[in-house]
């Protein structure tokens, strides 16, 4: 190649890093920013939802200031009052050791749902990042990844998080890796397809022909595009991590039993079952209206975001 | 339609290997000496030895999975250490009380969840699609240990109607078959509703309308039954998904199933005994779903007819 | 020609819901008739409405957001809009039928043609199924498949497009109707089997004495096919002419600008002249003339005052101010 065709080359391509910088992203930031607010005003006419998001917002007040209002020390043994009913000293009544149920839910919930927000975010980035490499590749990577994903759906559901912990052992931190190893294969899959259609798109295609490297073209014009996508079933699938993380403290594989952890608190509860039915009905309500709320969201944004998605 | 069979079968056995590879990697990937964690904490350096002997853990990987699949395929998954009895007897033995909790739950989850999920579809936006919605959305956040808890402490305990485990009549069947299908049912009904809505989209509805079809047959004969070949192909991960219930809803009921010979193994550290219960969970897991993808190629015609 | 009408569309007015409170109007009262034994073109561009008269007139407004909120579609007497759904059924596939613009995807996938033939057959006749089923057979032959048992056996996918668009011509014509709407039947097809499709139709609407109303966005296709021709433009009638007429002498200035974009053949002019803009949004129509803001000849009247339809010519209605001072 000369000299002069080399400056050429150089030239256009500023030229049209120029147009990119000009009339791209210049569009896709003005965009952005009507599609935010008529996002706004499309999901707030879906009432379950803006339900579900006003619980979440409740939830994560509660997560971050929950330990400082419990009324009671949710670890203060009282075996003068075991069992207790719920009134309207104890809420939630109280357990086999006295300790103020309503006092534990508060101070259990930042380990409960920080545990199965951070194993989310931990799966989603890792589903995330695999899904994108493979779709965009192909080739061997894509063959790597879909097939580990494929190996991992054959544990289904909690049986693959039942499985990590047989192997880690039990406890929060292992719980932890478990639900996000768990979240990284549905991620991963759903990341793939997502990319593969946005590769195919017109605007790609254009970014392409204009010379624009693998990384740009990943991160700026690919991204952007399943981040929709993305963002729905991260929050779908919170709802199913808060679900598979209490499961295991259910079953013994979670966290400590004196921590008040709410899925180890049922695991309590079922010993005493018979003569205090309460210590299970009031902690499993909040999980549920806890897993409850996360779906609700998740279906309103997935209807206003991308209602093709399934 | 034989090559789709033959090309689904086909796909079936390198998956079954990868997965036979990180099940027998299972007992190397736990932190620390295999030997010593299959001996125990207790153990002496001579058992541990003699374990070292017995698992042929000495030899390279490959010789050791070469070992383990050729005991595999003959049914040999090793010795519990709990019982010491030969983990596929142990298996065997619990295997029929998982199976009974599957087909219980499928016998009557899938059809009611698309039953739900189409009329809301046909009443799209009326009171029967919100309450059926709502009820769905309920069913798949509501932890499956709870409702069973709650279940036993409503039927069994306070009405005394049905038993609070066990499983010895088709009565005791009744609440475990609940906990088991809750959540199918719910994904059901929500993956059919919008399934049917898509299809009453379709160019053929319309086509069956021109034509001067009563609305009742457009809805049943055109537009369910091409939804319904939609629903099939998550049948199977559905279905799939019951085995993992079948954990929580066996402990919840004192069912001495696989799912609470797991926990129970895991509990104990039984390795042998977790190691070949996620290889046959894994299997059927495997099984059931290769097992839909036929069903989807027969009742599909364009697969049917290629 | 004989000037009987056999379905007459008077003030026709759809509106599409996007919720409880708003709409948009997509069809905005239209009035137009049709002649026993003639085939009537409706032309414009995408959007124009022309696909929601369609189906204002069949009723299969169903599942959609649209909703017909005034005006009258008699046929034969009878006023489609407000008969009960008994009525409606009775007539469509019978007297009146239609085809679609995707012949692929408007076949049932799980369902062999014989049946879905036979289904509109039985329903509008007497026939025992075997009756229906030779009945099918016969039909399948009229538009040119030469081996119907086969066809009768075949399931959608395994047809080609040409082919199926034959299947929907055959099932429309099964019940010998007096009226066929066609919405762009050819569009989704190679231009080999496009010609095919349309001399098909039109040689049957020949055998059968019916009327057709073709919908299509193709100038050619109309200048080949019809008698009369209505052009729509943004939910109205800007002009109605006969064929002859309307391009050797259109009136209204869309209608020029859409006869003047269709390439002729030898005319030597290298760019084609097109019309400047895009259809306006139906949510945000212009006042006065709907086509205003993308017309040369526009004055500040045009842009304040709708004009109304007027009879310009012998047979010959449009709608523009220039049209109506001259």
């Amino acid at each position: 190649m000369s000299n002069k065709e080399q400056l050429q080359n150089e030239e256009l391509q500023q030229q049209n890093a120029n147009f990119e910088a000009e009339y791209i992203d210049e569009n896709v930031a003005y965009v952005a920013d009507s599609k935010f607010k008529s996002f706004v005003k499309k999901f707030m006419k879906r009432r379950t939802a803006v339900v579900g998001f006003v619980i979440i917002v409740l939830l994560l007040i509660l997560a971050v200031v929950g330990p400082s209002i419990a009324p009671y020390d949710p670890a203060a043994y009282n075996y003068d009052n075991m069992f207790a009913k719920p009134s309207a000293e104890h809420w939630f009544g109280t357990d086999h050791y006295g300790r103020d149920i309503f006092s534990r839910v508060c101070a259990g919930a930042p380990l409960t749902l920080g545990v199965a927000l951070s194993s989310v975010i931990v799966g989603t980035i890792v589903g995330a990042v695999l899904g994108l490499l493979a779709g965009y590749y192909g080739g061997w990577i894509e063959m790597l990844v879909m097939r580990g994903a494929d190996v991992l759906f054959a544990f289904p559901d909690i049986l693959l998080a039942i499985a990590i912990v047989a192997i880690l052992g039990p406890g929060i931190v292992n719980v932890f890796i478990a639900v996000a190893v768990f979240t990284v294969p549905s991620i991963a899959r759903m990341m793939r397809s997502a990319t593969l259609a946005v590769k195919s798109s017109l605007y790609v295609e254009v970014a392409h022909s204009l010379g624009c490297k693998d990384g740009r073209i990943l991160f700026l014009h690919i991204f952007p595009g399943t981040t929709q996508t993305l963002i729905v079933n991260f929050t779908m699938r919170i709802g199913s991590a808060i679900m598979a993380a209490s499961s295991l403290s259910f079953l013994g594989f979670g966290a400590n039993v004196t921590d008040p952890e709410w899925g180890a608190m049922l695991s309590q509860a079922r010993s005493y079952f018979s003569t205090a039915p309460h210590m299970l009905y009031l902690p499993g309500l909040v999980i549920f209206i806890t897993v409850l709320a996360f779906n609700l969201f998740g279906d309103g944004l997935r209807d206003t975001l991308d209602p093709k998605i399934k | 339609m034989g090559r789709y069979f033959v090309r689904r079968l086909l796909e079936t056995i390198p998956l079954m290997l990868i997965i036979s590879i990180f099940v027998f990697m299972f007992i190397h990937l736990l932190p620390g000496d295999p030997a010593k964690t299959l001996a125990g904490v207790e153990a002496t350096v001579e058992e541990v030895e003699a374990i070292r002997e017995e698992w042929g853990l000495n030899d390279p990987l490959i010789v050791q999975y070469g070992n383990y699949m050729k005991d595999l395929l003959r049914g040999d998954m090793g010795r519990s250490l709990k019982s010491s009895t030969p983990v596929t007897e142990l298996i065997l033995s619990r295997f029929q009380y998982t199976i009974q909790l599957v087909l219980a739950g499928v016998l009557w989850a899938p059809a009611l969840g698309i039953f739900i999920g189409v009329m809301c579809a046909i009443k799209r936006g009326k009171a029967f699609d919100l309450g059926g919605m709502l009820f769905a959305i309920a069913g798949l956040s509501a932890p499956g240990f709870w409702v069973g808890l709650m279940l036993i402490q409503v039927f069994a305990v306070t009405l005394g109607w049905l038993p609070s485990g066990g499983l010895d009549s088709w009565k005791s069947l009744i609440l475990p078959s609940v906990v088991m299908g809750l959540g199918i049912m719910a994904t059901l009904a929500r993956y059919s509703r919008s399934s049917m809505l898509e299809t009453l989209r379709e160019d053929y509805v319309r086509t069956a309308r021109a034509k001067g079809q009563k609305e009742s047959v457009v809805m049943f004969s055109h537009a369910f039954k091409n939804s319904l070949i939609q629903v099939v192909t998550i049948l199977g991960l559905q279905i799939g998904g019951l085995l993992s219930g079948s954990v929580i809803t066996e402990t919840i009921f004192s069912i001495p199933g696989m799912g609470r010979l797991l926990v129970d193994s895991i509990a104990y550290r039984d390795y042998p005994a977790i190691q070949g219960l996620l290889m046959i969970f894994s299997l059927q897991y495997v099984l059931i779903n290769l097992l839909v993808d036929l069903l989807y190629g027969v009742i599909n015609p364009k697969i049917r007819y290629d | 020609m004989s000037q009987e009408v056999l379905l007459k569309v008077k003030d026709l007015r759809t509106e599409f819901f996007t919720s409880k409170t708003s709409s948009v109007t997509a069809v905005a009262n239209i009035s137009f008739d049709i002649y026993k034994g003639e085939i009537l073109g409706l032309v414009g561009e995408s959007g124009c409405g022309k696909s929601v008269t369609s189906l204002s007139i069949m009723q299969l407004l169903k599942d959609t957001p649209g909703k017909i909120t005034n005006g009258e579609v008699v046929l034969d007497g009878v006023d489609l809009i407000t008969a009960s759904d008994a009525q409606i059924r009775d007539i469509r596939g019978g007297k009146m039928s239609m085809i679609f613009q995707e012949p692929m995807s408007s076949l049932n996938p799980s369902m062999r043609i014989d049946k879905q033939m036979i289904e509109g057959i039985c329903l509008h006749t007497d026939m025992s199924k075997e009756q229906a089923r030779e009945h099918a057979a016969e039909m399948l032959k009229k538009v040119g498949i030469p081996d119907p048992q086969r066809v009768l056996k075949n399931y959608p996918h395994q047809l080609s497009g040409g082919m199926s668009q034959r299947v929907m011509i055959a099932m429309a014509m099964s019940n010998d109707p007096q009226l066929l709407i066609a919405d762009e039947p050819t569009t989704a097809l190679d231009v080999t089997i496009q010609a095919q499709i349309l001399d098909l139709m039109k040689k049957i609407q020949k055998e059968e004495q019916s009327s057709i109303l073709l919908i299509t966005h193709d100038l050619g296709v109309v200048a080949e096919m019809c008698s009369r021709v209505i052009v729509m433009y943004a939910g109205k009638i800007v002009e109605e002419a006969p064929v002859g007429i309307l391009f050797n002498n259109p009136t209204h200035p869309y209608t020029q600008g859409l006869i003047a974009s269709v390439p002729k053949l030898g005319s030597g002019v290298k760019v084609l002249p097109s019309i400047p803009g895009s259809v306006p949004d139906l949510s945000s129509m212009p006042e006065g003339c709907r086509f205003a803001p993308r017309c040369k000849y526009a004055t500040e009247k045009c842009r304040t005052q709708e004009p109304p339809l007027a009879v310009v010519g012998e047979n010959q209605k449009c709608r523009c101010w220039l049209k109506i001072e001259e």
